[in-house]
């Protein structure tokens, strides 16, 4: 990936979903929830799975925020939206029109 | 010591094509007597065990195995993320559509040039148009594609209509590999290795390619090391993060490894747990203390992990040599002299096609 490119941010209404190449696991050897590309795999930590499971290319980023506020105390929105758009420029994620 | 992620499972030896590129052993007699359908399961299983993630299916060509879409199912079942690594030649489409069925993930489909003629030629093989095909069947049964195709010196001039092709079939990766000077490789070498200005290029037009594709095409491209200031991180680590089981079960940290002076450990004799943690083939370059000098001092030891070696091993004669594609390295020499002969001379060089490996394995894997 080249580093020097830029991407927009996601935003509210945008809906993402994995990367037709992209499948999120559990792994039980090693504890841990990852998404996986054929050549690399990123290991979640914290928030992210869960994040990733409503990522379903119908939901909206806001409405998966709400969906996270009703299970979470604290839900910081722009720190959501860093981390789906760190892996829509890393092509894990897509978006659909919002 | 880390648990791998990968598994390179290489199925069977036997291809229909005939490569001069082919990194395969040469000793192909060695790996006739494959694995059975049943050990293969047994292997997948332990990889799950240690910590395996992706499995890639790969060979030769492993469509020759029967037992293919069995081998998948099982994999699948397992939750390993499966990769199919082949040439297209017998992904016919009531197989792709059995493989579908199993759970196969990705599919990795190579081709030799951009064009019928030159495709065919380097394949030693007519096979373009039934790739062209396969990669329609991959993309309409819903698949990520990958296409792939190994660069040299006599194909990397076209790398823009490669780049073009790619996007014709629609894939959603493109690896452009530079060839690795291994098994029949290396026998070609002098009619493989790309001239500098050559591969400046190529490389223009893929860094281009990248950023005009990029929300299309993830656009991979494997450096030549021959032209690097210092080596490749090769397989992240001796033993670190891969792991490849052959067609006869041998287990090694990597598919050239079979030709390094090292004890065998093969999944027939031992579980694929303890070979990992304990065999000499996985201990004897792991880390860093089997390092020599220039490597020891290096701030870069754990950047690139002395390189390659296998291609120390080739070079040198001695697998604890730095990579003497290093800068640095005392032999260094080895592979200036190479480049420089490459950019001597703008003639191509006859390639000496693979012979074909299609004769079946002397057990009927069952």
């Amino acid at each position: 990936m080249d580093p020097t490119t830029t991407r927009p941010d996601v935003s509210t209404s945008d809906r993402p979903r994995l990367a037709r190449h992209v499948r999120l696991t559990f792994s039980p050897t090693r504890q841990q929830h990852l998404l996986m590309q054929p050549e690399t795999v990123v290991v979640l930590h914290g928030s992210g799975a869960q994040i990733l499971e409503l990522c379903d290319g119908r939901r909206t980023v806001g409405e998966i925020v709400a969906e996270l506020a009703s299970r979470y105390r604290t839900v910081p929105d722009d720190e959501v939206r860093q981390f789906l758009s760190r892996l829509v420029a890393r092509r894990y994620l897509e978006l659909a029109d919002g | 010591m880390d648990s791998p992620f990968g598994l390179l499972a290489e199925l069977t030896y036997r291809c229909p094509l005939a490569c001069p590129y082919c990194s395969n052993p040469l000793n192909m007699a060695d790996y006739r007597d494959e694995l059975s359908t049943r050990e293969w399961q047994r292997v997948l299983v332990e990889a799950r065990d240690l910590g395996v993630l992706q499995c890639h299916l790969s060979g030769g060509e492993p469509l020759l195995r029967r037992d293919l879409v069995e081998i998948v199912t099982g994999a699948h079942r397992l939750g390993l993320y499966t990769n199919l690594v082949t040439s297209a030649l017998g992904f016919s489409r009531p197989r792709a559509e059995q493989l579908r069925a199993a759970g196969l993930d990705h599919v990795q489909i190579s081709i030799q040039s951009d064009e019928p003629a030159g495709s065919d030629r380097i394949a030693g093989t007519p096979s373009f148009d039934r790739k062209i095909e396969a990669m329609g069947v991959v993309k309409e049964l819903g698949w990520p594609l990958t296409m792939n195709v190994v660069l040299h010196r006599q194909n990397i001039d076209r790398v823009a209509d490669l780049v073009r092709l790619a996007e014709e079939v629609g894939a959603d990766r493109l690896e452009l590999a530079n060839t690795q000077y291994y098994g029949w490789a290396w026998r070609n070498r002098e009619a493989l290795l790309p001239s500098r200005d050559q591969l400046e290029a190529a490389e223009l037009v893929v860094r281009a390619a990248r950023q005009r594709l990029r929300d299309r095409i993830d656009v991979i491209y494997v450096i030549p090391d021959y032209y690097s200031r210092y080596p490749k991180p090769c397989m992240g680590g001796w033993a670190s993060r891969q792991l490849t089981v052959t067609p006869n079960g041998d287990v090694l940290p990597c598919p050239a490894a079979q030709s390094l002076p090292l004890p065998r450990a093969n999944v027939r004799a031992d579980s694929l747990e303890r070979i990992w943690s304990e065999s000499p083939v996985m201990t004897a370059f792991r880390g860093t203390d089997w390092m020599p000098d220039p490597c020891r001092s290096c701030d870069r030891r754990e950047l690139d992990f002395g390189g390659c070696r296998c291609q120390a091993f080739q070079l040198t004669g001695d697998a604890a040599r730095t990579d003497p594609v290093c800068h640095l390295s005392p032999d260094h020499d080895l592979v200036a002299r190479a480049v420089e002969a490459a950019n001597a001379d703008p003639r191509d060089l006859p390639l000496i096609p693979r012979p074909h490996q299609v004769r079946p394995p002397t057990r009927v894997s069952s």
